[in-house]
């Protein structure tokens, strides 16, 4: 029963990640990242991280997906122009070193001997998580306040028509 | 109970998807859009090796992730609102003021 959810899902998640590339308009792109985003949700379910998928459909669904729809929405896009100008030898050497990169990808997932599992099973509950992350975590959670407002302060100045 | 293997060549495959779309994309908004799928491949992994490890900081460190993918978001958008404004294209390739 869970290898077929793991399957249904998986796959409708490389699916949706293709689709992504695929499309012509960047807002289909956008909506078809949501079904992807949302599939590896159930995929967090299934690893028992069931806080993380929450927190992925909230804020990654929820919010970070609204503002790009929001700003394709805002900027009212022309047609997607693909490929029109780009170099034409890239794909000679682009090809090669892309297959290359994924046979290396392929031959290490192949080799590597996955370490045994180690203690009970474990359940990624939002006291197991708080706890950690309000105890060990405490700095990397605290430098984070910062980044979030350095980030908010330079969206602020980017987006001013004049500084 | 599935093996963690599985979860991880579905990561590999996804990040691939991102690199893919990244490079092949010429839209600034989808080069953004592929910065998602390959954050969410390492979350995928992260999770992964968190759950067969029976320890939590993976979790953890997804959290930090998303609030990086956050951050990315707001700036990158806001440039991109900036740049559509000023150049009336969303084309990685027509923005090369910059270039050599």
């Amino acid at each position: 029963m869970i290898q077929i959810l793991f399957f249904f899902f998986a796959a409708l998640a490389v699916g949706a990640a293709i689709n992504v590339l695929v499309q012509k308009h960047v807002l289909y792109s956008a909506l078809s990242l949501i079904l992807m985003l949302t599939s590896v949700s159930v995929l967090f379910i299934l690893l028992r991280a069931d806080f993380l998928a929450a927190i992925q459909v909230i804020v990654y669904a929820g919010a970070i997906m609204v503002l790009f729809v929001f700003v394709i929405m805002l900027l009212n896009l022309p047609r997607d122009e693909d490929g029109a100008d780009r170099l034409r030898w890239l794909k000679f050497i682009g090809i090669p070193l892309g297959l290359f990169f994924v046979s290396l990808v392929i031959a290490t997932l192949w080799n590597v001997e996955p370490a045994a599992a180690t203690g009970a099973t474990l359940v990624g509950s939002p006291q197991a998580i708080g706890q950690s992350l309000f105890t060990d975590f405490v700095l990397p959670f605290e430098a984070t306040s910062l980044l979030i407002l350095i980030a908010l302060m330079g969206a602020v100045v980017f987006a001013k028509k004049d500084l | 109970m599935i093996p963690v293997g599985w979860y991880l060549i579905l990561g590999a495959i996804l990040f691939l998807i991102g690199v893919l779309g990244f490079f092949l994309k010429r839209n600034i908004i989808a080069l953004l859009l592929s910065v998602e799928i390959m954050l969410n491949a390492v979350n995928l992994t992260f999770v992964a090796f968190s759950t067969q490890h029976g320890q939590i900081s993976g979790q953890i460190f997804v959290f930090f992730v998303l609030v990086v993918a956050a951050a990315e978001a707001a700036v990158g958008l806001a440039l991109v609102i900036a740049m559509f404004r000023n150049r009336e294209t969303l084309n990685v390739d027509r923005s090369n003021l910059l270039k050599w």
